[in-house]
């Protein structure tokens, strides 16, 4: 079985212990992951600005790093959602059936993380040990596009010490999508903040996502309030074992910048 | 006195921004839409085949808009067959001289109005007003926006925006300039408000000779009209005055009765959480017998505006499926927060974001801002009982906006350009599409941040202002994950398709 880690910009420029966290999991659960240096972005942030043509050379790039492995796996939900429901569609809109065909091949075999977990791997208790009060927010695009049900729950629940409690209105969106943070500054804003109210409210001391992205935008709107939650990739969460690797505190990228 | 107009309005980002500083309409919508949410949901997880109404729904739709001009002649002859007289308008201002020349061929001076959508969109009553025609609204929320000199903010509750309280004042102030005064000492118990508006509707029913009227639906068979509504209002106005003219857009057509089934289990949970709505009107033509009730003269609009073009969109087209029920608006975080009148048409929330710039075009900044009235979460998407892929669409529409390209307009096909103001903005993608497509220069780009890290500002200029405004900025890592996995696992030099776009 060869599997390809898809770390994703974000998580590569911004957020590395995250892509981190991935590869010690996997390597922990007996898979050996690779990493393509090939792959760079997978064209969210142009395609969803409107910008398809921009987007074509970015799928063309991530569908040759990626056509030779059996599984890709990514730390994250928009990017797999990506993958899965547009590349296919940027190719057949550029007219290149070829693209299109690889890229339907590539998608199909694109797993984000709690995904590959369960359904390749089978596994829903990963050794993992992290002691402390974590909040849930299922990011809409894992929710919705890629239906992730309560697979990242099921892997939490399993993880030792840790203690899950509910996020009220947890369905509602964190308010980042992407270039509507800055083009819907107001609006994006005020989600932004009713999700960090509802966070905070939980008295959790992480909350935790499938997506680096909305994690950058809950944790920026909380550090900026002062608060003291965490925003924590699941990945981090998992990767976490008794013996203490707690692989994000190293990293201090998610600390507040005040 | 329906003075207002969505002309000239800004553009979304702005006029949400000041709807957010609103806390009142905030308010007011929040708990509005917050209830009736749980309510729908609650409704259509009652049903065990909900999955298949809504591929069902979606499946009649998009086959009636494939054939669309055969059922649309259909109808025409049915109705025609019935006693009505069809009028095609290709556009708003047509549709709008021909109901003016409707009415003033009747001699009358006042006609009283179902709640109707494509009246909206047509702006019929400020075009009846200018010539002479008073139009009243008799829907209870359509009457308080009315009265109010207001604008609708909601496809089914047009008045969601006011609170009791605001609702009591615009009665005790405005009633009496239009008729029958607010009852003295009027409070703002709902039961009261209500009785106030039936005592001040009640003496414009059994006056008017006219009556006006959009429709849900259009049964192609047999030339019959539906008009689904909860408060009866509607249909005092279909059954009491002599005349009756409705104003309907081509893509309310159903083929035949065993379609219209469907919506009319769809409808009413999504719109209202009901199980079936308390009032479903339909009428055929005319009636020629003295003790019957109904129109003894009906005329029809059909109402293209905007609709063929958006039919010619293969993408786009889907927005054509919708039936107005309006769970997208009170599922929708972006609605919520900025308000209806935001969205600058008849048409709020997400489905005014990809309608509106298909009936009216993208030239405008406002229309061309609709599409990213938007983060994308696909809540839209997840309750549209005709299953409307909104988030697609709205992408599909920034494209638009952003490279221009082919589009039908009035029929014919033409290019257009890119919308203005998008220079800075397109830039920076081609460049981030740039770096993104060498790995090298990302890597190189990622080294150097890394390095001058300490040395990052925590509040950005320019746009980026809009980001640190409420949010921290992560602090960028000494060693990207690319460079980690070089380091650890001993991968020296250039690595196979790490150079530079082919
Ligand atoms: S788009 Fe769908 S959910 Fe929204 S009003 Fe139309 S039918 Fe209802």
């Amino acid at each position: 079985m060869r599997v390809a880690l898809f770390v994703t910009c974000v998580t590569d420029t911004l957020y590395p212990g995250t892509g981190r966290a991935t590869v010690d999991l996997l390597e922990r659960l007996g898979v050996a992951v690779d990493f393509p240096l090939a792959q760079s972005c997978c064209g969210q942030p142009q395609f969803n600005t409107g910008y398809r043509r921009e987007t074509e050379p970015l799928v063309r790039r991530h569908v040759e790093a990626f056509r030779d492995y059996d599984h890709v796996v990514t730390p994250s939900g928009s990017c797999a959602a990506m993958v899965r429901e547009n590349h296919p569609r940027v190719a057949a809109r550029g007219g290149d059936a070829a693209l299109e065909r690889v890229a339907t091949e590539v998608a199909s075999r694109t797993y984000e993380l709690s995904e590959f977990l369960v359904d390749v791997l089978g596994v829903t208790d990963v050794g993992a040990y992290y002691p402390h009060t974590v909040t849930y927010h299922p990011t809409c695009h894992g929710m919705r596009t890629l239906g992730l049900g309560d697979r990242p729950r099921r892997l939490l629940e399993n993880v030792r010490g840790l203690e899950l409690v509910e996020l009220p209105a947890a369905d509602q969106c964190c308010g980042f999508g992407g270039t509507f943070a800055v083009k819907n500054a107001a609006v994006s804003a005020a989600m932004g903040a009713d999700k960090a109210r509802n966070i905070e409210n939980t008295g959790a001391e992480a909350v935790c996502a499938v997506d680096n992205s909305c994690l950058m935008h809950i944790g920026g709107t909380l550090s900026r309030r002062g608060s003291t939650v965490r925003a924590v990739h699941l990945a981090e969460i998992l990767a976490a074992t008794e013996d203490g690797t707690e692989r994000a505190a190293e990293d201090g990228t998610r600390r507040s910048t005040r | 006195m329906s003075g207002r107009v969505h002309l000239g309005m800004p553009a979304f980002p702005e006029a949400a921004a000041s709807a957010t500083r609103n806390a009142r309409l905030r308010g007011n919508l929040s708990h509005a839409t917050g209830t009736i949410r749980a309510k729908r949901a609650q409704a259509v997880a009652e049903l065990s085949d909900w999955d298949a109404l809504r591929a069902a729904g979606a499946a009649v739709k998009d086959r009636t808009l494939r054939h669309l001009d055969h059922y649309l002649e259909r109808l025409e002859e049915a109705v025609t067959a019935a006693g009505g007289t069809v009028h095609w308008a290709a556009d708003a201002a047509e549709a709008n001289r021909i109901v003016t020349d409707l009415v003033r061929a009747t001699g009358e001076t006042e006609v009283v109005k179902v709640k109707s959508m494509a009246t909206q969109e047509i702006d019929l009553n400020a075009a009846l007003e200018r010539a002479g025609i008073r139009a009243y609204e008799t829907d209870l929320a359509e009457l308080i926006v009315q009265l109010g000199d207001d604008l609708p903010s909601h496809i089914l509750v047009p008045a969601i925006h006011r609170n009791r309280g605001e609702i009591r004042d615009i009665f005790r102030e405005e009633m009496g300039r239009w008729g029958r005064p607010a009852p003295k000492g009027l409070t703002d118990d709902p039961a009261e408000l209500a009785e106030a508006a039936r005592l001040h509707l009640r003496e414009k029913f059994l006056r008017a000779k006219v009556g006006v009227s959009g429709a849900n639906f259009m049964v192609a068979e047999t030339g019959t009209l539906v008009v689904v509504e909860s408060e009866g209002n509607g249909r005092m106005c279909l059954t009491l005055p002599e005349t009756l003219i409705s104003v309907v857009g081509i893509e309310k057509v159903v083929p035949t009765w065993q379609d219209l089934e469907i919506f009319l289990q769809l409808l009413p949970r999504s719109s209202t959480a009901e199980r079936m709505n308390p009032y479903t009107s339909m009428w055929t033509g005319t009636t020629d017998s003295e003790t019957a009730d109904g129109p003894r003269v009906f005329h029809l609009v059909l109402l293209d505006n905007g609709r063929t073009d958006a039919l010619a969109d293969t993408v786009g087209r889907q927005a054509l499926r919708c039936i107005r029920c309006s769970a997208c608006l009170n599922v929708c975080p972006v609605y919520e927060r900025a308000g209806g009148h935001a969205y600058g048409s008849a048409y709020p929330g997400p489905i005014g974001a990809i309608l509106t710039p298909q009936l009216r075009g993208t030239a405008s900044e406002l229309d061309a801002s609709l599409p990213y009235a938007s983060s994308l979460c696909g809540a839209c998407y997840e309750v549209c009982p005709v299953a409307i892929d909104i988030p697609q669409v709205l992408v599909h529409l920034r494209e638009r906006v952003v490279e221009g390209g082919e589009v039908t307009v009035r029929g014919q096909r033409t290019t257009i350009r890119p919308a203005r103001g998008h220079a800075a903005e397109r830039a920076a993608m081609r460049a981030a599409r740039w770096a993104f497509d060498h790995p090298r220069a990302l890597l190189a780009g990622q080294r150097l941040a890394s390095r001058t890290r300490r040395l990052h500002p925590r509040r950005l200029p320019g746009p980026g202002r809009a980001w640190t405004a409420t949010r921290d900025l992560p602090t960028v890592p000494a060693e990207s994950f690319r460079d980690w996995w070089r380091r650890t696992r001993n991968v020296r030099g250039e690595a196979r398709g790490e150079g530079g776009g082919r």
